[in-house]
């Protein structure tokens, strides 16, 4: 079954095409990442698809509700975390975790705050206002609000960014659990190729709006010819080596 | 829906309970113009008599009415900007709230920021000047919903010009109905304004709720006519800054001003 399905998405701001006729599909459970340089496209197309900017052209179906029509029906179905979008600073994590099980409608509200708080280990912090957090804690109380309401399709924007290597690879393990356990989506964004190797069974190379290229991590790894994904990553923000198409066929 | 919008009100109610200079915010002005309108009155009736003891009745009924519209309007208009500056309304605007239920959140909020303000005021006005608002009666309930509902609809206002024009508009939550005072004829009869400016003062929901208190403080007389009109000018402008500012949501929408708003 498709989770997303994205069919020939374009954003235009004035003279300036931010999305250029993408189109993508992302199937229930899997984790796909989006990868480009500064300008790609990735914030806006994560924007795109959880209603918070109207496409210019395209459309856009979730868990089989299409964006431009009902898009709120997909919405309480989905979540979204990034470094960039901060949370109330003077409310208490648990506060804040309280305020988003209510606009998310989660039933046995405190119950599932106590799941997160264990799982998430936030119990240290949880009756602190969340503006005193290290950036670590702030990165675990953002997942904890983007999984308050069990979400099958999580939307994730540079979810590691400002971490140090410890952090992030607890971060990224949880989520590695998390997706296996729930079956849940994951769409994320990153600029982490290590990160983007791990977690992710497709990814997407995003350009000046286009996709360039795309297929699983050790898809593009062959093609390419490289060791890493940062590589492959500088390789198409170079433009130094094209993919070798025997190679796909190889692969 | 009741959940989400409860959620939302819940974010804001939270804050207060930790934090008395909010707490303080609320009430200080109402209960400062207040004191400062109510001892004007003392003294000019000390100095003219019974003549104009009447006209400090209209004056504090003036005050406390007037700050029922403004603090509606700020708290509404208030409470949206701290969900900006806050930069939270990047996780509001992709959670299921939707945009009706997020003002209504807001309206509620503006009821309890405004009942906070000016019950202080109309419990001074009582204690220190003898000045009993509730002696108008039940009709004083109608007095405050038309002004609570003409506050909202120029907070939505706000609200729109911010979704438009980003933290540059900011300034108008505090400034713009005050602006709209003098045509209000808070403190003396729409007769008295030149001919050209009464139809402007006669468009507004608030000139016909302070004629309809003149009414009732000096004869004790219910003007109907003015509640009717005040009704009906009410269902217009709320109805016109909802057209606003649905409008303005889908344009911020499209802009991508959603994403950017505050900074």
């Amino acid at each position: 079954m498709r989770a997303i399905q994205v069919e020939r998405l374009s954003k235009r701001y004035g003279d300036i095409l931010a999305v250029d006729d993408v189109s993508f599909t992302v199937d229930s459970g899997g984790t796909i990442g989006l990868l480009g340089g500064n300008g790609a496209g990735k914030t806006t197309t994560i924007a795109m698809l959880l209603g918070l900017l109207v496409p210019t052209a395209g459309r856009i179906v979730i868990l089989g509700s299409d964006m431009a029509k009902d898009r709120f029906t997909a919405l309480a179905r989905m979540n979204f975390s990034s470094p960039y979008v901060a949370l109330p600073q003077r409310l208490t994590v648990a506060e804040n975790l309280r305020v988003y099980g209510h606009l998310y409608n989660v039933n046995q509200l405190e119950r599932r705050i106590g799941e997160l708080t264990r799982e998430l280990d936030l119990g240290a912090f949880l009756n602190r206002p969340a503006g005193q957090l290290s950036a670590g804690q702030k990165t675990r109380v953002a997942l904890a609000k983007a999984l308050i309401n069990r979400p099958e399709i999580l939307l994730l924007d540079e979810p590691t960014a400002s971490l140090d290597p410890d952090t992030g690879d607890l971060v990224r393990s949880w989520l590695e659990r998390y997706r296996q356990d729930s079956g849940c989506t994951i769409l994320l964004a990153s600029h982490n190729m290590q990160e983007v190797e791990r977690l992710c069974s497709h990814v997407l190379m995003l350009k000046k709006g286009h996709i360039v290229d795309q297929g699983s991590p050790n898809d593009l790894l062959h093609r390419y010819g490289r060791e890493d994904l940062e590589e492959v990553f500088l390789d198409i923000a170079r433009d130094r080596r094209h993919a070798d198409p025997d190679q796909a066929v190889l692969a | 829906m009741i959940r989400r919008i409860w959620g939302l009100m819940y974010r804001h109610l939270a804050l207060y309970r930790r934090s008395w200079p909010r707490l303080l915010e609320l009430c200080y002005w109402p209960v400062l113009n207040m004191c400062i309108w109510g001892f004007t009155a003392s003294f000019l009736a000390t100095r003219t008599g019974n003549v104009l003891a009447n006209a400090g009745g209209l004056l504090l009924g003036g005050v406390l009415l007037w700050e029922v519209t403004l603090r509606s309007q700020m708290g509404l208009s208030i409470s949206f900007m701290e969900e900006m500056w806050s930069r939270n309304l990047g996780h509001i605007f992709v959670s299921p709230l939707r945009p009706f239920e997020m003002i209504a959140a807001l309206i509620g909020m503006s009821i309890i920021r405004m009942v906070g303000g000016v019950l202080p005021a109309i419990l001074i006005a009582w204690a220190l000047y003898a000045f009993n608002l509730f002696s108008l009666g039940p009709i004083l309930v109608l007095f405050f919903i038309n002004l609570m509902i003409f506050g909202w609809a120029v907070a939505l206002g706000v609200v729109s010009l911010i979704l438009r024009h980003g933290s540059g508009a900011e300034a108008l939550a505090w400034g713009v109905l005050f602006g709209l005072a003098p045509f209000s004829a808070v403190f003396y009869p729409v007769s008295i304004l030149p001919a050209f400016i009464r139809p402007i003062a006669l468009a507004l929901p608030t000139a016909h709720v302070f004629e309809g208190m003149r009414a009732a403080v000096q004869t004790g007389v219910i003007r109907w006519d003015h509640l009717a009109a005040a009704f009906a000018l009410n269902i217009v402008w709320i109805g016109g800054a909802c057209l606003l500012f649905a409008r303005q949501f889908h344009a911020a929408r499209v802009s991508g001003a959603l994403i950017s708003i505050g900074e």
